[in-house]
């Protein structure tokens, strides 16, 4: 645990640093921050192409390990704004992979990044479903890829379970919050609603309970 | 979404075996599905430069988008309702990521088409193993989500 405590504490602290590196006029023309900024780039690319090749199944597949790159190892930004980038990206129409690739990407290094983050994240699947396409590859109905995706899917439901844990300690501050998260929980696996109408009930949570607070200080 | 990609590409030309083929594909390829089953269309109508372009074609909108919505937020980032909103918002996300464990829990841990069978055969022994295993190895190891995924893919291959 002290593990995680630490790495949440030191995104933290570098949070000036970052914004300091990717503030105002830094872009790829500009000659005096060249190269820091090409060197980002390039870890940008890096990062979502291994996440976009080593990744199966989509979606929130892709959080254990945007929060172990991105928040943990480069603390390019904290676990809070991870949080709500994930809730932008699954909340509007496209693929919610593609839309946190390219977010976190503008928010780290501008449009450059967010271009770089989007072209490694497709370029493996590209390459992939380039090759099975033209030798028209036979994976289908094969007893060995079955049991090694079933095998995938296990553990990746465990990393994600870790992953929403780790979140909720910076998600949920007060117990309305516990409420929120657990009917969100319910409509989404029992009901099937879709994730915007939970964003938008989210939403209005939060907005009603700020007004809550704001009438009870101005009654004090 | 699938519903709505069948119906688009089917005035491609494209029948409902080959569809089936790309979700097929999808599922056992990394990364979304919408971008696999772009590639392959966009292959099979116009060679590697239709690819390309449908690929472009998936992405563009969401680029547009979040680069809208992106400076909107930050336009407003001060404002005491949009803060107050996204307190909501944050435990409403973690609600839905949880969901996200029984998505993918769902025909790996647990089967629950085979719940007439009896309650037994619904949980899989050999899959709560490769549970169990990732989070210890999770916990007390230094390994990435990416190796431990590909572990519990080749631990499925032995014991499953």
């Amino acid at each position: 645990m002290s593990k995680y405590e630490y790495s949440w504490l030191s995104a933290r602290e570098f949070k000036p640093g970052r914004e300091f590196v990717s503030a105002g006029s830094c872009n790829l023309l500009s000659a005096g921050c060249d190269l820091v900024d090409t060197k980002k780039l390039i870890k940008l690319f890096s990062v979502f192409f291994k996440i976009g090749a080593f990744t199966f199944g989509g979606g929130y597949a892709i959080l254990p390990v945007i929060q172990r790159e991105v928040v943990d190892k480069n603390s390019w930004l904290t676990e809070e704004e991870v949080l709500d980038i994930f809730a932008i990206s699954q909340s509007i129409p496209g693929v919610i992979s593609i839309n946190s690739a390219i977010y976190i990407g503008k928010k780290v290094a501008g449009i450059p990044g967010a271009v770089f983050s989007a072209l490694g994240m497709i370029l493996p699947s590209f390459i992939v479903i380039l090759a099975i396409a033209s030798l028209i590859m036979n994976l289908k109905d094969n007893e060995i890829v079955d049991r090694f995706f079933t095998g995938i899917r296990a553990s990746a439901s465990a990393l994600i379970l870790l992953a929403a844990i780790k979140m909720s300690k910076t998600a949920i501050r007060e117990k309305w919050g516990i409420a929120v998260a657990v009917v969100s929980f319910i409509l989404v696996v029992f009901l099937d609603v879709h994730a915007i109408w939970v964003i938008i009930g989210g939403a209005v949570c939060g907005i009603a309970y700020g007004l809550f607070e704001k009438r009870k200080r101005s009654c004090k | 979404m699938l519903p709505m990609i069948y119906q688009e590409l089917s005035k491609f030309g494209l029948t409902m075996q080959e569809f089936s083929d790309v979700v097929a594909i999808s599922q056992m390829t990394p990364g979304p599905i919408a971008v696999n089953a772009a590639t392959y269309i966009g292959y099979k109508a116009a060679g590697f430069s239709g690819a390309a372009f449908a690929t472009f074609g998936v992405s563009l909108p969401s680029f547009i988008l979040i680069m809208i919505i992106a400076s909107v937020i930050v336009k407003f980032k001060s404002s005491n309702i949009i803060n107050s909103a996204f307190k909501g918002i944050r435990p409403a996300t973690v609600g839905m990521i949880a969901s996200a464990v029984v998505f993918f829990a769902n025909t790996s841990i647990i089967d629950m088409s085979l719940i007439e069978q009896g309650l037994g055969k619904v949980f899989n022994i050999g899959s709560i193993m490769i549970f169990v295993i990732t989070i210890a190895a999770s916990k007390l190891t230094k390994l990435d989500p990416i190796s431990l995924t590909l572990i519990g893919g080749v631990l499925g291959i032995i014991f499953l």
